[in-house]
């Protein structure tokens, strides 16, 4: 691995890397470089003006500090997606690329990497996955590629941390061999000159792993798979979640905040302005911290209690499905399905997404290649796929009235996603294209990588949903003082009496869930609904508007004249919807 | 060159292989296609394919690949003999 000329010493002498790309492939393991390279301070970043997000962090260079940046895989620097066309213009901000290959699949890596030497960037080569070549009989000649490419080759084995520390001391020695701009073909046929100096491949037979990879994409046993995969997840998902509500944050709450409460209520003399905004309504030397509605405690327990515990662990399962790799596998059987309803398979991720939050969802359509294909996977994810924020609170109180009501809400949203993406698929017009993608081998993610994605993530929920929380208990209290709630009930009495068959008042939620779903929901339960009432309520919640984040991002996705089609499907959608329910139960 | 039958990639059997010949329409297809590593030349091998019109897997290489349904018709291939 020496391969140093005039030209890197000029690199060394100025002043040393500031900034770092790690560029490859998309599922070449430049995540886990990216972990494994850099410390604690990690940014999650948009590339501005557009939805494509990247991981920046920092790594010690001898004595100096530079950047490293994780930059969205790309097959091409001809792009031929969003993604691509951003890395090709952060290309042009960095100081040295690493390009990660993946040694499996040389071929096919060798036509980036020839083009980004192409492009003059000082470069190494780090050959990643070192260790499955030989179980996949291959056999690459080190020494030779080297020569061949003129750049610093590292074999690594990234999930191991195996070759990082030799890669981290070749940065230096990076460089950019003279290559001429080369056509396609002519790039072609360079590649395969060098795959045959450099690789040999030995026949072998099939390993245990990738039957199980053939089978998760055969019809049948591919839906078994799935359906496992699903009820599984969400099990894990409700086990993880209702066990930090019930062994850590109620206890939390119920010992250690209760007391500080109850003090604060009489020290504030348990009634007026001030104690209806902080604390709300509490009697008897108990904390109902769903119904007080007070800043400091539903204010509280509604985002740390019963939000959070489910984001937490839904993002967690999320990563790790993706770090496996499984997701493509569920976008393939997905695919039939999903271009009934207009889409194709890969839609189901920004689906998976919303399940979450909808905002990263529609921000996520974004990976869909038409126009049509975007408005109808976002209108979809805002009317039928409930946000987790918005499941907590429907596990939380529609599954004290037992289980089956969760299952008509659920039931409810999920008829309602098939038959308006039937409907939709027949009326939008244009064109939706077919599904290309690459099923990545199944691999064993590495936890901190899964860590540091959770964490960004549930982050990102703290930062943005928190204030909204605590802003939209303040505006209901200051709204009920004032009386405008009243005012509105009467107004709109007849739709929400006559059509969906709730009380009035359930109105001041339909409207608060435009700031948030989950307060809106809680906001249902002093209101001594009947099951069934709290079935529509909660369906028409779900459905109704969608809050006021993902109003802005629809807005911004769809455009003005996008948005109010869509908004005007939501609401015909929720009343028509609400109303059969309120005939059928 | 052997007398290979040529089929396209939605017709050829699951678990046969085959070379591909001709990736019949755009260069914006043919450009996606070849940078995922399927150009005419590769060989590659079906592993499956979903009912009712839905994509075929193949794997070229230690790359698998996902075709959706009417690409898959534009992709002309080469029948190894069985």
């Amino acid at each position: 691995m020496t391969c140093h000329s005039v030209k890197n010493e000029r690199i060394r002498q100025k002043s040393g890397v500031k900034r770092i790309l790690l560029m490859g492939n998309p599922n070449v393991g430049k995540s886990v470089f990216f972990s494994r390279l850099t410390g604690v301070r990690v940014i999650a970043s948009n590339y501005p003006g557009t939805t494509v997000s990247y991981m920046r962090g920092f790594m010690k260079l001898g004595e100096e500090e530079a950047e490293v940046i994780d930059v969205p895989g790309t097959y091409t620097l001809e792009p031929t997606s969003e993604a691509e066309e951003i890395a090709l213009k952060m290309l042009n901000t960095g100081d040295i690329v690493i390009n990660v290959v993946d040694a499996t699949n040389l071929e096919r890596n060798l036509n980036l990497t020839l083009q980004l030497l192409e492009t003059g960037t000082p470069m190494i080569v780090a050959l990643n996955m070192w260790d499955d070549v030989g179980h996949r009989g291959i056999h690459i000649d080190l020494k030779r590629l080297e020569e061949l490419l003129s750049v610093p080759v590292i074999p690594t084995v990234a999930i191991t941390g195996q070759g990082i520390k030799e890669l981290v001391e070749h940065i230096p020695y990076a460089t950019s061999p003279e290559l001429a701009p080369s056509e396609h073909d002519e790039r072609w046929l360079a590649i395969g000159n060098i795959i045959d100096q450099v690789q040999q491949v030995t026949h072998r037979h099939h390993t245990w792993l990738e039957r199980l990879e053939d089978t998760s994409v055969k019809p049948l046993t591919g839906g078994f798979i799935a359906l496992a995969v699903l009820v599984g997840a969400f099990l894990v998902v409700r086990f993880i979640g209702e066990g930090l509500i019930g062994y850590v944050l109620d206890p939390i709450f119920e010992n250690l905040w209760t007391p500080v409460i109850l003090g604060l209520s009489s020290l504030l003399g348990g009634t007026g302005f001030l104690h209806s905004i902080l604390i709300g309504s509490i009697a008897g030397g108990e904390v109902n911290y769903v119904e007080a509605f007070g800043l400091l405690t539903t204010g509280l327990y509604v985002p740390f209690a019963m939000v959070l515990p489910y984001i937490a662990s839904f993002y967690l399962i999320l990563g790790l499905l993706e770090d496996i790799g499984y997701l493509p596998r569920l976008a393939i059987l997905m695919d039939t399905i999903m271009h009934r309803l207009g889409l194709h398979g890969y839609a189901i991720i920004p689906t998976l997404l919303g399940l979450g939050c909808n905002v990263p969802a529609v921000l996520a359509t974004r990976i869909l290649e038409s126009r049509r294909e975007r408005f109808i996977a976002a209108t979809l994810i805002s009317i039928a796929v409930p946000c987790a924020a918005l499941q907590a609170m429907i596990f939380g109180l529609v599954g004290e009235r037992g289980g089956q009501y969760v299952a008509m809400v659920y039931g409810t949203l999920f008829i309602v996603w098939i038959i308006l993406g039937l409907i939709l698929n027949r009326f939008v017009k244009g064109f939706s294209p077919e599904l290309l993608i690459e099923i990545p081998p199944y691999r064993l993610p590495l936890w901190q990588t899964v860590l540091q994605k959770l964490w960004m993530r549930v982050r990102w929920f703290l930062r943005e949903a928190i204030p909204i929380i605590l802003a939209a208990v303040l505006v209901i209290n200051i709204l009920y003082t004032l009386g405008v709630f009243n005012a509105i009930a009467n107004f709109t009495a007849p739709v929400v009496t006559g059509l969906l068959g709730l009380p009035k008042e359930a109105v001041v939620a339909l409207v608060i869930g435009f700031l948030r779903k989950d307060v809106a929901v809680g906001m249902l339960a002093p209101l001594a609904l009947t099951s069934e009432q709290l079935v529509i309520g909660c369906v028409v919640l779900a459905m109704f508007f969608p809050c006021i984040a993902t109003f802005v991002v629809l807005l911004r996705e769809l455009g003005v004249a996008g948005l109010l089609k869509a908004a005007g499907i939501m609401i015909a959608v929720a009343l028509l919807v609400g109303g059969l329910l309120n005939l059928i139960l | 060159m052997s007398e290979g039958k040529l089929v396209n990639l939605r017709q050829m059997p699951p678990g046969r292989s085959g070379k591909v010949v001709e990736i019949q329409g755009g260069a914006g297809l043919f450009n996606r296609l070849s940078a995922l590593g399927v150009r005419p030349g590769k060989k590659i091998t079906k592993v499956s394919s979903m009912l009712m019109r839905g994509p075929v897997t193949i794997q070229s290489g230690n790359t698998r690949l996902a075709i959706g349904f009417g690409m898959a018709n534009r992709i002309i291939v080469e029948l190894d003999e069985a």
